[in-house]
């Protein structure tokens, strides 16, 4: 009783799958110019656009370039239909048009690829591609018919998938081309891509790249947002910098990496953090032949050895997603390890509970603080001490003595300079840097042996950032070991001692913080340049030799 | 020490313990109890499955004794094939039930003082019989929560259904208006459901158990009020009309199940093979799907999330309240309140137990169906075992499926969030 | 976590995402979704708009956010919860006066007559349900008759207190279901378990009431303890299932509800627990030494130790969730689980600890009725006590004392329910219906201004509804 009536509780807006053979197309605008002006978007006080003008020729590859924040996914949802703007209009072609939705985005030849892909992980390949356009004879799909097209588009562009793959087993990358590919089946003539490397790998976001460049030279304009320099320039015909909401100005690809990042930035970025010569002694945290799985059971640490002393700070550098986050998570008692052993100070704790470890003198400063670092609900004061409430002074065994916690709340936000309007305020209401200054303080407030800080500045104003760099090496200065995980290769040369660069879920070498930038990136990207074979984990050669042990042992038995 | 697997990227080997061996090991235990306890208990007397609708006529004898340890032995054969293959689970598990099953049935048949027969045609009627509100309710459920909204509700609908087919049976004078009317008061909780649920983002298992207690009320409250008053002119609606399919009623011990039908029964198996068809190989069933997978990519591709989810929800309310009718119209005639006593819960643990799938939910609400014919069997050869516990195995089976003790049982992933658009 | 998953199945799913700062609304997909763990419908606590947004949401980005769920959540908030509270009632009373009048064949009939008749129509209507509303007034808090017959010393002081005295009784059960769902809601646990547990603790505390002759200074805290006991057994196992599995607890309670339905009906007819002296499904009476103490030694006036124990419990609870160690962990797991697992707070052990006492808590309430006021063992000897139950702590916004004050005015409507029915002739189950539906209005404070602001200015509601449309 209800096969044919409901079809109509999706829309059919957007015109069903065509067939894009050859003369078909050419019957259809190829090329699509499209202008923004002036568009305006707040959100209540914050005005996240602010009079933007963009303009994108036909068959060009503009760069979007801005910081973290500076309004660019905004702009493009705006574009893409899901935001109306509050001022300024889009024209397409000279001619102004309304996209209300995503719909109307699709209708005039407009694509996108979230940085969320927006993918049903269930359905497969061909299913998710021709989702809201789906071929059909009365209601009924046309399986066949849609496996071709697939099949079409992704020959045509040189995208190959498999149309009957389902998109949870297939790697990011692959997810990633099955967005690319959906937009592209949807006939669209300018693809909008929104940070798509910030998830992939260096080799795939290589691929990426070339993709794009394919996709130019088969006519289509694509709108590129990133903040990374090195993507910008390598592939992009023109750059518009956004800051702060605002369009701060073009520019060419050739101009110097610098000049961007000033424009981007607003000024010339030296990130250091004054601090004396280390002075390390006895090794506090030792990890030894590390192995953890993600939660998709992939290996994602894959045999790491680190040795950390007191009053050193080690820095992981490494792309996001190389096994970084189960690492700590591992050495935290978060994440159970398939293998090889965790000491602190000479003691195993490969096994202890999160709160044994954290007892033991272990400070961590999650990675993501709204989701693992704070209670957005709790106030402040409940915050600072999410976990040392069962210790004297804050709590008994069954009792909490509230005027305690009070009075710590008090004495910390006075220390760390915790701007909140008491310490009952929801810890949500703050700024991010002072989010962070919350946890800071929390894990600061037992001596340390150990601390454990992972993308410790991410999302936090400067002044902030100088604070808790300033903090840290305080740490390491009392004696404490400190392990500082971030992906900006910037944070972790200013703050480390010594750097271990992540690849793969291995630590491909530990160098000096002092090795040239050219050197680092290759080895975040997996090569390993005093080494002939490009992944395995050879330890670094040089000064580094004081780390070495566990290290060697594992090279030789990883080769 | 990862020498030997440094570039495989499963960091895991499969256990040794897979579902089916666990499983496999459950069953080796029922076998052996079967073949041990039920062996020693049964009696020496013939147990005697017939074939038809009574406990005359054609069918064959197993000795009880003989019975009991034979089919115990059958399911654990079944349990050990399982641990040592660790493979073909529903296959085996089928067969080890069903040994277990038999075995159970021969030893209480042997030793019943009433009666050593089992009309197996009566028992598949009944089954069929008390799995048609189910297949309805679970239906309903899966046509609401595949689209991402929580149906607790079926209760309420499958309750308002039987009301109203009760009550606009009786006015109108004419049976099949009460049936409309019985999809359409099933539609019109639904439609409750749908606007606190997607409207106004009240939590969904909420509303739904605040709608059962609502509905029950209501009809509670109008039966005392009006019908209990005068059942003629307000409680007796027609007799449902049976339409047996000539020839093929008289095929042994399916035939009366299947073919001795009404618009009920008939209607149950059209409704699977239609929901089926339109949820896998429709356009609105696709984008169903999406819907209740990931609103946000449906969106994006211009899909109208909450309009897809409105229509849902009422279709699901049309579907429950016709199955509610049966309780009013087919299996008593009027409505008597709080009739539906559970069904409605049960038919939700027949939609989480079929996966969210309609043959699924169907052969669950088959199974549980089964249950309940065996338990009123077996009370009726005056067998010692508790009827209550019989009842209780559906609802101990969604707890082991649930729990991931019978593979995992994976909901539609944005069933029961609310949709707001960015 | 390496990268990518799919989406917002799990609140830490988002976490690769961390590209993004603070200030931008991006529209990752969690922010399509209300966190589930939210109670949207009664809410819980609300010191402040940015605890009500969801989790994962940084607090810029959510004043920035002009959605309709923000305007929602605003309209929630901003709004007087006492007030939302008022009009739910009212609006609800409202209805079941409808429903009085649409089930009561003389009135209806009397409609026919509206336009020849419109006075005596509406004045007989009035008339109607003005008596209906006014007898359970009477039945529920004190009728004035009475008081006027007691000054004259035509009756006794005990009948002035009795319609106090049964709202007191019929509370009490239903401030413990309510507190067996809301302790566990502020875990982020929804318990629709509550009738499961009540009917185990009913069997524990039973048995011991219908079992043993002990002195009764004995025996009554025996048998309290023995259905806290059964019936925290019962919550517990939910919670070791969800917190091993990661089994749905609403799926989990449901079904155990009807397991300890059918197990009750199954235990009153064992020997020994069975009245050997009659032929129903019931069991042996209760001990008079087993029974719970009446307030009052009197005939008339049942209301007993229950309601005290109750409003302890509420207390006890409310000293939990403020001051108690247990309240923090389990506060912050049902906020926050991902960041209570990273500060060291055992998740699965809290959860099956919560589901334990939330059961213990759900028990009380059916040995209240079992030690209280049922005579012995039935079937339904419980009612719907664990349902309404859900919808005693709904009205009460998970709260302690909320929950005190839902429980007395359900008590209360229950106890007039009957009087009502007594006097006027309209069935009980017409508190059923209005108890759901005030319920369902508070869960939706939107509606209810939506419809109140109908009620002022048709114009107005014109607007809002295009606004939401």
């Amino acid at each position: 009783m209800s096969a044919h009536s409901p079809s109509d509780g999706g829309t059919s807006r957007p015109p069903p799958l065509t067939e894009p053979s050859g003369g078909a197309r050419d019957q259809r605008r190829s090329e699509l110019r499209l202008e923004l002006r002036g568009i305006t978007k707040r959100f209540g006080d914050l005005v996240a656009n602010d009079d933007i003008h963009l303009t994108v020729e036909p068959g060009e590859i503009h760069a979007l370039l801005g910081e973290n924040g500076a309004g660019k996914s905004t702009l493009m949802n705006v574009l893409y239909g899901l935001l109306q703007p509050d001022e300024g209009e889009i024209l397409v072609d000279g001619a102004p048009v309304r996209i209300k939705g995503p719909g109307d985005a699709i209708k005039v030849g407009i694509g996108m690829v979230h940085q969320h892909f927006m993918l049903v992980p269930v359905f497969s390949v061909a299913e998710n591609i021709m989702l809201g356009a789906e071929p059909a004879r009365g209601g009924f799909i046309d399986h066949a018919k849609a496996v071709k097209l697939v099949r079409d588009v992704s020959q045509r562009y040189g995208l190959p998938l498999d149309p009957d793959a389902i998109i949870e087993d297939l790697p990011i990358g692959i997810q990633q081309r099955v967005e690319i590919v959906k937009a592209l089946t949807r006939d669209v003539d300018l693809l909008i891509l929104d940070e798509p490397t910030a998830v992939l790998t260096p080799q795939e976001t290589d691929e990426l790249l070339d993709v794009m460049r394919g996709l130019k030279a088969a006519g289509k304009s694509i709108v590129f947002i990133t903040h990374k320099l090195r993507e910008v320039k390598a592939v992009a015909d023109r750059i518009t910098v956004i800051r702060r909401g605002r369009t701060v100005g073009t520019a060419d690809p050739t101009a110097p990496e610098s000049e961007l990042a000033e424009l981007m930035v607003g000024r010339a970025v030296v990130l250091e953090v004054p601090k004396d010569e280390a002075v390390p002694g006895e090794p506090v945290l030792e990890v030894a032949g590390l192995v953890v799985a993600d939660d998709r059971e992939h290996r994602a640490v894959d045999g790491v050895d680190l040795v950390v002393r007191a009053g050193e700070v080690l820095g992981i550098a490494g792309v996001q997603g190389n096994g970084q986050t189960e690492l700590v998570e591992s050495i935290m008692g978060l994440r159970p390890s398939r293998a090889g052993t965790v000491h602190l100070s000479g003691q195993p704790i490969t096994t202890w509970h999160t709160r044994q470890v954290l007892r033991a003198g272990v400070g961590y400063v999650p990675e993501d603080r709204s989701v693992d670092g704070l209670v957005k609900e709790f106030s402040v004061a409940e915050n600072l001490v999410l976990d040392l409430y069962d210790l004297p002074p804050f709590g008994g065994r069954f009792a909490l003595d509230l005027d305690a916690i009070e009075a710590q709340a008090e004495q910390k936000i006075a220390e760390f300079d915790v701007r909140t309007q008491s310490a009952h305020q929801p810890v949500g209401a703050l700024s991010g840097g002072n989010q962070q200054k919350v946890i800071v303080a929390r894990e600061m407030s037992t001596p340390l042996k150990l601390l454990i800080a992972s993308q410790p500045t991410r999302g936090v104003d400067v002044g902030s950032i100088e604070f808790i760099h300033s903090r840290i090496v305080a740490e390491r200065d009392r004696g404490a070991a400190v392990l500082v995980v971030s992906s900006e290769l910037d944070e972790v040369v200013a703050l480390a001692d010594r750097v271990a660069v992540m690849y793969r879920g291995r630590v491909l070498a530990i160098v000096s913080p002092d090795t040239p930038r050219e050197t680092l990136g290759l080895l975040m990207a997996g090569i390993d340049p005093s080494s002939t074979s490009p992944t395995t984990g050879t330890p670094a050669s040089g000064e580094q030799d004081t780390q070495g042990e566990g290290m060697s042992e594992h090279g030789e038995a990883a080769s | 020490m990862t020498t030997s697997t440094m570039d495989v990227e499963l960091a895991v080997p499969e256990a040794y313990w897979t579902r089916t061996r666990k499983t496999g090991a459950v069953m080796v235990v029922l076998g052996l109890l079967a073949t041990i306890v039920f062996g020693a208990l049964a009696g020496s007397e013939n147990a005697r499955f017939a074939l038809g609708e009574n406990i005359s006529g054609a069918g064959f004898d197993i000795p009880g004794t003989f019975g009991a340890i034979f089919f115990g032995l059958v399911a654990l054969a079944a349990g050990v094939a399982m641990l040592v293959t660790g493979r073909y689970f529903g296959v085996l598990t089928g067969v080890a039930l069903a040994g277990f099953i038999i075995s159970a049935l021969c030893w209480q048949m042997s030793v019943s003082p009433v009666s050593h027969t089992m009309p197996l045609g009566f028992i598949a009627a009944a089954t069929f019989t008390a799995a048609i509100p189910l297949i309805f309710g679970s239906l309903g459920g899966v046509l609401c929560e595949r689209s991402g909204v929580v149906n607790v509700a079926i209760e309420g609908q499958l309750l308002t259904g039987a009301f109203f087919g009760a009550l606009f049976g009786t006015l109108t004078g004419s049976f099949w208006l009460g049936l409309v009317a019985a999809a359409v008061g099933g539609a019109l909780l639904s439609a409750i459901l749908a606007v606190f649920a997607i409207k106004y983002l009240v939590d969904q298992v909420v509303v739904g158990i605040v709608l059962n207690v609502f509905a029950g009320g209501l009809t509670a409250f109008f039966y005392e009020q009006v019908m209990r008053p005068d059942t003629d002119a307000y409680n007796f609606p027609g007799k449902v009309p049976s339409w047996p399919i000539p020839g093929l009623v008289d095929i042994p011990i399916l035939g009366p199940a299947l073919f001795n039908g009404n618009i009920f029964s008939y209607g149950s198996l059209i409704a699977v093979a239609v929901v089926t068809i339109a949820l896998f190989r429709t356009r609105w069933g696709l984008r169903t799907r999406a819907v209740g997978e990931h609103p946000a990519a449906a969106d994006t591709v211009g899909i109208r999330v909450l309009g897809l989810r409105y229509a849902n929800v009422l279709i699901a309310g049309l579907v429950a309240g016709f199955g509610g009718a049966y309780f009013s119209m087919l299996s008593t005639t009027g409505f008597s309140k709080y009739m539906v006593s559970g069904a409605g819960f049960i038919a939700l643990a027949a939609m989480i137990f079929g996966r969210w799938h309609p043959v699924g939910a169907f052969f669950a609400s088959l199974f549980f169906g089964f249950f309940g014919a065996l338990t009123g069997f077996l009370t009726s050869i005056s067998s010692p075992i508790p009827s209550q516990f019989l009842s209780m195995l559906p609802y101990v089976a969604t707890i082991f499926a649930v729990a991931g003790l019978v593979g995992r049982v994976r909901a539609p992933a944005a069933d029961g969030k609310p949709y707001v658009k960015g | 976590m390496t990268s990518h998953e799919p989406m917002e199945v799990e609140p830490g799913a988002t976490a690769a995402s961390p590209e993004k700062g603070p200030a931008l609304p991006t529209p990752g997909v969690d922010q399509y979704h209300v966190d589930p763990s939210l109670p949207a419908a009664g809410g819980v606590e609300h010191h402040d708009q940015a605890d009500r947004q969801p989790k994962h949401r940084a607090p810029e980005e959510a004043k920035a956010k002009r959605s309709f769920a923000r305007t929602f959540r605003e309209e929630l908030w901003a709004n007087n919860n006492f007030t939302v509270t008022l009009l739910a009632i009212v609006l609800a009373l409202i209805c079941g006066a409808v429903l009085m009048v649409v089930g009561n064949a003389e009135v209806r009939d009397q409609w026919q007559y509206l336009l020849y008749q419109p006075g005596k129509t509406i004045g007989d209507t009035w008339a109607f349900v003005s008596t209906a509303y006014t007898d359970m007034f009477k039945g529920a808090i004190v009728n004035p008759d009475t008081v006027n017959r007691w000054y004259w010393n035509m009756t006794t002081w005990q009948q002035v207190f009795y319609p106090i005295s049964e709202t007191l009784t019929n509370a009490a059960p239903l401030i413990f279901t309510g507190l067996a769902v809301a302790v566990p809601f502020r875990a982020g646990l929804f318990n629709i378990g509550g009738q499961g547990q009540a009917i185990m603790g009913a069997i524990g505390g039973g048995t011991v009431g219908l079992a043993l002759s002990l002195p009764a200074v004995i025996q009554v805290p025996l048998g309290v303890l023995a259905g806290a006991l059964l019936g925290g057994l019962w919550g517990y196992l939910v919670g070791i299932l969800k917190a091993r599995t990661g089994a749905h607890e609403v799926i989990l309670t449901i079904m155990l509800n009807n397991i300890a339905f059918l197990f009750l009906g199954w235990f009153i007819l064992q020997k020994g627990i069975k009245d050997p002296a009659r032929s129903d499904a019931i069991s042996k009476p209760i001990q008079e030494s087993g029974r719970l103490p009446q307030l009052i030694p009197d005939p008339l006036l049942r209301a007993n130790l229950a309601i005290v124990l109750a409003v302890l419990a509420a207390a006890g609870v409310a000293w939990l969730l403020k001051r108690g160690r247990f309240g923090f962990e389990l506060r912050a797991v049902g906020h926050n689980p991902h960041a209570a697992a990273t500060a060291g707070i055992k998740v699965g052990t809290t959860v099956a600890l919560t589901m334990a006492l939330a059961g213990a808590l759900a028990g009380l309430g059916g040995t209240s009725v079992a030690l209280g006021t049922a005579p012995a063992l039935t079937v339904d000897m419980l009612g719907q006590i664990g349902f309404n139950g859900i919808l005693v702590a709904l009205l009460g916004r998970v709260r302690p004392w909320g929950v005190v004050g839902a429980g007395l005015l359900f008590g209360a409507l229950q106890a007039g329910g009957n009087a009502m029915q007594t006097f006027s002739g309209v069935s009980v189950e017409l508190v059923g219906v209005i108890q759901a539906l005030i319920v369902l209005f508070v869960a939706a404070p939107a509606l209810v201004k939506a419809i109140y602001r109908l009620r002022r200015s048709p114009a107005a509601a014109a607007q809002a509804g295009l606004a939401k449309g």
